[in-house]
């Protein structure tokens, strides 16, 4: 398992160093250092072997996060528990930065200690380790405090408390997804799909059990014991056949019950308190892309090239996207670039290396043009050959690409007089852009 | 209060903290003065609270940065009894570092540690127990056991969960200490604990343990029952997700007894694909990888699983990009192994712009092994994106991946080469050398098919700096001499600036000067003569000159030879490049998620040996079909004849990897492609890995001493020239007796020693193969008696038995004289056998010559093998005979059959060689001295009556042995002049 953890800064100075395990010297956070942070050539792979020694790494701004070990661990574990780290960090004292490291260093150290012991890494929610691990000590603790912290840290419902009452009952559900496309400059889709996330935020009273229904085919299907029923059904913004979506693969917060939801696809859970991460999940088929680019790169000559892009928003018109920006990128040599757009604002930003076209809101069914004149520098042949990156877009757009619903979010609470009924719900979709690139 | 609110108590006063500790903390890591030491030392002692707190803060800050305050021992412990948790781990942090340099003074805070592992709080129990195991101090640690053993039985689930842990750092210390206090026990217990979490840290503990385990009860600790793994797998459920792994890489060492078990299993461990932690879904899937291949693979059960796999794997490429790339390196492998999990994912393996360059890469391998005819064209039109890319390693793989789609898919081939000659109009550099490399290879797999692109290859034959694409290009004017016009002024630009090139480019130069001179040998013999000069005279490196001598010979001999030789077909080259060898690929499997997985690498290669009892302990390998369901396939295995040895544990329908390398890939490999072509060196490696553990014989190199002894102007003419003229001027036995002179008792002196060498055991069947049976090997002459010594060791779990073993037909008729008298093999016992040989078996001239194919048969399965007999098994005793005899039947033999060896230099003399010799029934029959040269006249029966003569000579001062041998059947020269090589090196 892991035998150290360390932290640089950008110069490969140490911020904090804990060695868990008898195996990992001191030279161990100088080879690092030598090795890979010092290292001439850009990094070329995440996990480095230096004398039998295995470093993994992660960067967060500019600050080296490094766990070594010497034994054949399980690196997909490492690599999570670094992110899982920033994260409690994050939590702790905001942004990862050399500042933030130093000032809370005692901290950081009492964090280490308690989230890894002898390398395996232990409760990890911050949730639970804000209640016990504050800075200020624990000074006046009745035996109950602790040893309610302690059956949390450990316990089954590891992320939830006990006797947590609100005057008001409610909860919020986000559907956020990312539309990812990389479309080739004849407009053929060479891959797409969408990646979401049910965030939920509640604000319930006690041990409440949560009854979640989405969209989703299979467990449509299953619900009604005839595969393909053909109930109709309202259509968002397009999206799956029949108002059902197939998911190709979902993810779970740990408060589902998994093997509820292989035996009976229902998903099932006690929330955690206050925001989460209910699901993620991923599709790939019948996504309806809110926005298409069609690129026309035309180079006359060498120093002069004429892009036209026209964008065109795909969508119900009674919708508004929100936050639109087209990114074309420009050759290395550009000198100059004249630029005239219909609707928006767009400029060149050298430092960029693109023209970055800004639109406030674009109503669905509307197609809009760019058009733009490059001047380049005369290109020597030293300079590097410029490889035409992608164009690419961001947005934001009120449904959900993949035609995911929510159907239902249902809350029993046996030991607590309220019901269903009394709980207040509130769901909203967002559609975002991943990476949404068109070649040209 | 609500949580919300406890929240927004703490929130403020964190940011109190915060802005507070920036005027403070960060300042720690900036005080390099004079004299600090000193003054924190002061501080240390400081009345009041919050000063000593502020010094143990600056003293973890320098220790951080690599300071070394390690004087500051005694002081710091001081600061510990403090009820000031904050302070006290600070402390103990302090004192994990240090102790183990202040032993003496570390036995101060002893007290401290026992006292608060009885402290009311358990959080401070925790905290101490945790602690005290880290501190690697033998006083310490006796000290430790008590506080631990209560800590193990503790009220409170966390105190347990901590002790759990604290047993697998004891046992890193002390692993006798750990077994004689009972401690193991004490673990095991705390598997069937209420709580999840301790649950999860015994397993965790469990299995460090017994992967570092030095004795057999540590080791047997995972040998786990299938109860057990039942209640762990109910665990799995209420675990957090690092329990989960821990869980799920524990289970994944263990193999059930039954099909229905390992079905079961999979079926509660499927739910956890879902997880959104990427490591318990990869530990997952490692599980049911494993499982599966205890399955029948064409059950439904098994079809909707491999389904199962493989959204969660896609799932996993939108993670974070190191996430990515470990899962990445995992799906190379799962796609090696079980191609149809991911056939219709192609598209998830398209690169994008902003990827790191490892995933990169990485996804461009994978893309290429999911390449067929049915998605040729996207794929194409990918890798022409790619190869405009930036980064050069990626851009030459996307090159080198349109060659490989060519060689892959034959339908698309001619749209890759257009595309390759696109990339080459491109003039970048790098890309050009990289398409010819390719086009090289493309030109292997289809000879004569597209040389009308090799115009413009010529084109840019200025442009290539890199040794690779050189000698491929090289190669390519060498093997398409006749319809290049100007071959020879190209290869003579080339031979301009030889002594500059690397040895692959000289090596490949001189071949193709010797093609062209083959294909066109009016108007090139300067430059083939210019060529081989080059190489023989003025480089310096071995295999150069030997290859020019051999050319010279061959073509100064007989020039009809050479074009048979050089110009000869060549094997084509396979489709499947770089796949791993399937030994290692089925362990790497059951290290899914690991570092070996990353690697490719089983952890023996960069694990240190140290402290890994990991190392010493066999390797993991897949479970195979269980006995009863794998009838059919062990029978149709077994139907598949002694041909295919690597199907025997693979999945069946995979192409086997052709084992024993052909005599003609031996020789293309020799005289013909020396680059990495990939191909040719991946299937050589698995197959040298994969068959017999000797080296192939490699035949020609022995031709090719041959060569160069029989024709060269030196001074040893074939053997008995003056005898033979003697004898022919009639004066018959006198003359003999002269030439033989001075052969004396001598000669027979070492008689009767006997015993011979036993040669070492070789393993002829690994475990891994054999189903956890081992077999290791060696042929043994007891006088008269031919006998094969056999070490049979059982490494499975279970008890076997029904032994038999049978040969196939093999060149010398070996077979067992009566049954392999074998009792039944318990787990871990192992077992000598000696199983007496005859020679009336049937025969079949094998290729090579000495192969023998050994099939073994009991309760699990039938197993192939294939070793080498050593040829000087096969002496017989009835080798001597009279000098006359000796004499005629030597003229008798055509001297085109005489072939010389050199056979190195050895410190005996001519009498020791022959005593050794004799041992092994090299029967000496004259000696003789010229010139203070040694000469031994020998003779050799074999089992099959076929008699070798032998003239060794011997110079005295060099100590050179040369060997000639003479015998109707030159096939065997190989195996006597290696017996010849293995006796006297003893």
């Amino acid at each position: 398992m892991i035998g150290g953890l360390f932290v640089y800064n950008h110069k490969g100075e140490v911020l904090i160093s804990r060695v868990y395990r008898d195996d990992i010297g001191r030279n161990a956070v100088d080879a690092f250092r030598v090795n890979v942070i010092h290292a001439r050539q850009q990094v070329r792979s995440p996990v480095t072997n230096i004398a039998h020694t295995s470093f993994f790494h992660i960067k967060r701004s500019n600050i080296w996060i490094c766990a070594a070990a010497k034994k054949n661990v399980n690196a997909a574990l490492v690599f999570q528990f670094l992110y899982k780290m920033v994260e409690v960090m994050g939590n702790y004292f905001g942004k990862i930065n050399e500042d933030n490291i130093k000032n809370n260093f005692v901290l950081i150290y009492e964090l280490l200690d308690e989230i890894m012991d002898y390398g395996y890494p232990q409760n990890t929610d911050t949730g639970i380790l804000k209640t016990y691990i504050t800075q200020q000590g624990i000074k006046s603790q009745t035996k109950e405090e602790t040893t309610k912290i302690t059956n949390q840290v450990t316990g089954q419902i590891a992320w939830r408390r006990e006797g947590i009452k609100y005057r008001r009952n409610e909860l919020f559900l986000d559907v956020i997804e990312s539309v990812n496309l990389l479309m080739s400059p004849q407009g053929q889709v060479l891959s797409a799909h969408v990646s979401g996330r049910v965030q939920m935020k509640s604000f319930l009273s006690g041990m409440p059990e949560c009854k979640f229904g989405i969209n989703d085919k299979i467990v449509v299907d299953s619900k009604r014991q005839e595969p393909g029923a053909t109930s109709g059904g309202g259509n968002l913004g397009g999206g799956g056949k029949a108002g059902h979506i197939a998911i190709d693969d979902c993810q779970f917060h740990q408060c589902v019950k998994l093997s509820k939801f292989d035996t009976e696809h229902a998903i099932s859970f006690i929330p955690p308190d206050g925001e989460f991460e209910l699901m993620r999940y991923r599709t790939t088929k019948d996504i309806s892309l809110p926005f298409r680019v069609i690129p026309l790169v035309r180079e006359i000559g060498r120093t002069k090239m004429e892009v036209k892009v026209v964008v065109k928003s795909n969508f119900k018109p009674s919708l508004l996207a929100q936050k639109v920006e087209v990114r074309i990128p420009t050759p290395l040599n550009t000198s100059g670039v004249q630029v005239i757009c219909m609707k928006g604002k767009a400029r060149y930003k050298a430092s960029d290396n693109a023209i970055v076209w800004k639109i406030k809101r674009m109503g669905g069914m509307k197609e809009w043009q760019l058009s733009a004149e490059i001047d380049m520098l005369s290109a020597t042949d030293k300079a590097k050959k410029w490889t035409r990156p992608p164009i690419s877009m961001n947005f934001e757009v009120p449904f959900a690409p993949s035609g995911f619903k929510v159907r239902y979010l249902k809350v029993f609470e046996s030991k607590l007089n309220y019901s269903d009924h009394d709980v207040i719900k509130w769901v909203r979709y967002i559609g975002k852009s991943g990476l949404y690139e068109t070649r040209c | 209060a609500s949580v919300s609110e406890s929240l927004g108590n703490i929130r403020p006063w964190l940011q109190k903290v915060t802005t507070q500790a920036k005027t403070t903390d960060s300042k720690y890591f900036t005080t390099t003065r004079k004299g600090e030491i000193f003054e924190l030392k002061a501080e240390l002692n400081s009345e009041r609270k919050d000063k000593r707190k502020e010094a143990v803060k600056k003293v973890i800050a320098s220790m951080t940065v690599g300071k070394d305050v390690s004087t500051l021992f005694p002081d710091v412990v001081n600061c510990m009894q403090a009820d000031n948790l904050e302070l006290k781990k600070l402390v103990y942090l302090y004192l994990m570092n240090y102790a183990k340099t202040q032993p003496d003074k570390a036995i101060m805070a002893v007290n401290t540690f026992v006292r608060d592992c009885e402290d009311p709080n358990p959080l401070i129990r925790a905290l101490a127990v945790r602690t005290i195991g880290c501190i690697r101090v033998d006083e310490i640690t006796a000290y430790l056991c008590d506080p631990l053993r209560k800590c193990l039985k503790d009220e409170d689930p966390y105190v347990r969960k901590t002790a759990a842990v604290c047993v697998a750092k004891l046992h890193d210390i002390d692993p006798l200490l750990v077994e004689e206090q009972g401690f193991l026990d004490a673990l095991k217990e705390l598997l069937a604990d209420s709580n999840p979490m301790v649950v999860a840290n015994a397993v965790a503990a469990i299995t460090e343990i017994s992967d570092s385990a030095q004795t057999d009860t540590a080791a047997d600790m995972l040998c786990w029952s299938g109860q057990l793994i039942n209640k762990l797998l109910t665990a799995l459920n209420e675990c957090t997700e690092w329990g989960q792994v821990f869980i799920l890489d524990a289970v994944a060492n263990y193999t059930p007894t039954e099909n229905n078990e390992a079905q079961n299993m999979i079926e509660r461990v499927s739910p956890r694909l879902a997880h959104a932690n990427a490591a318990v879904v990869l530990s997952a899937v490692k599980v049911i990888m494993k499982l599966l291949e205890m399955l029948d693979p064409n059950s439904d059960f098994v079809l909707s699983t491999i389904k199962k796999l493989s959204a969660p794997l896609v799932t996993l490429l939108s993670s974070e990009p190191e996430i990515q790339y470990v899962a990445l390196r995992n799906i190379n492998l799962i796609v090696q192994k079980r191609p149809d999990i991911l056939k219709q994912e192609l598209k998830v393996f398209f690169v994008k712009y902003n990827d790191p360059i490892y995933v990169k890469l990485e996804k461009l391998d994978i893309l290429i092994r999911l390449t067929s005819a049915a998605n040729i064209a996207n794929v194409l039109a990918e890798l022409k994106e790619y190869a405009t890319e930036v980064d050069v390693d990626f851009v030459r793989k996307a090159v080198r991946a349109i060659g490989r789609c060519a060689i892959k898919v034959e339908s698309a081939a001619e749209r890759c080469v257009s595309t390759l000659l696109d990339l080459i109009q491109t003039k970048v550099n790098y890309v050009v050398q990289e398409a010819i490399v390719v086009i090289k290879d493309i030109f292997r797999k289809y000879p004569n098919k597209y040389e009308s692109v090799i115009g413009t290859l010529c084109e840019n034959l200025d442009t290539l700096d890199e040794p690779e694409a050189r000698a491929s290009m090289i190669w390519i004017i060498g093997e398409y001499a006749e319809r290049i016009d100007n071959a020879d002024e190209l290869l003579e630009s080339f031979l301009e600036g030889f002594a500059d090139e690397q040895t692959a480019v000289q090596l490949q130069l001189l071949t193709s000067v010797v093609k062209l001179f083959l294909k066109r040998p009016t108007d090139t013999q300067e430059l083939v003569q210019q060529a081989l000069s080059l190489a023989t005279q003025e480089a310096d490196n071995p295999d150069l000159r030997d290859r020019g001598y051999i050319y010279w010979r061959l073509l100064s001999t007989d020039p009809a030879a050479a074009k048979q030789v050089v110009l000869a077909e060549k094997p084509l080259i396979s489709e499947e490049t770089d796949l791993l060898e399937p030994n290692l690929l089925d362990e790497l499997i059951c290290h899914i998620g690991s570092l070996a997985s990353v690697y490719h690498k089983p952890p023996a290669a960069f694990v240190d040996g140290r402290g890994g009892g990991q190392v010493a302990k066999a390797t993991k390998g897949l479970p195979s079909r269980l006995a009863a369901e794998a009838g059919g396939a062990a029978a149709a295995a077994a139907g598949a004849g002694g041909g295919d040895f690597g199907a025997g544990t693979g999945a069946p329908g995979r192409p086997a990897v052709s084992v024993i390398p052909t005599q003609e890939s031996l020789i293309g490999d020799l005289l013909d492609i020396d680059m990495s072509g990939g191909a040719t060196a991946a299937a050589a490696m698995a197959a040298a890995s994969a068959s017999t553990n000797q080296q192939p014989v490699d035949l020609l190199g022995e031709g090719l001493d041959s060569l160069l002894g029989g024709p060269a102007p030196s001074a040893t003419s074939p053997v008995p020239p003056s005898g033979a003229s003697a004898a022919a001027g009639g004066s018959g036995a006198d003359s003999l007796a002269d030439i033989f002179g001075g052969l004396g008792g001598g000669v027979g002196g070492g008689l009767g020693g006997g015993g011979g060498f036993d040669p070492p055991m070789e393993t002829w069947l690994p475990a891994q193969k054999g189903k956890g049976l081992q077999i290791e090997g060696r042929f043994l002459r007891r006088g008269p008696q031919l006998s094969m010594e056999l070490r049979l060791r059982n490494n499975a779990m279970q008890q076997l038995n029904g032994f038999a073993v049978q040969f196939n037909k093999n060149s010398f008729g070996l077979a067992p004289a009566q049954p392999l008298a074998m009792n039944p093999l318990a787990p871990q016992q192992s077992v000598t056998t000696l199983l007496p040989l005859n020679t009336k078996g049937p025969v079949q001239k094998m290729d090579p010559l000495l192969t023998l194919q050994v099939a073994v048969k009991n309760n699990i399965d039938i197993f192939y093998f294939a070793c080498l007999i050593p040829m000087y098994a096969l002496f017989t005793e009835e080798g001597d005979m009279d000098k006359r005899v000796f004499l005629s039947t030597w003229k008798d033999i055509p001297p085109e059959n005489e072939t010389q060896f050199n056979l190195g230099s050895y410190a005996h003399d001519a009498d020791t060689a022959s005593t050794m010799l004799r041992s092994f029934n090299v029967f000496t029959i004259a000696k003789r001295s010229v010139e203070s040269t040694d000469m031994l006249y020998q003779c050799v029966k074999l089992t099959n009556g076929i008699l070798v003569l032998a003239e060794l000579k011997i110079v005295p001062q060099t100590n050179a042995y040369t060997l000639s041998l003479k015998s109707r059947h030159v096939e065997i020269y190989p195996g006597v002049h290696e017996a010849y090589l293995a006796v006297l090196k003893g």
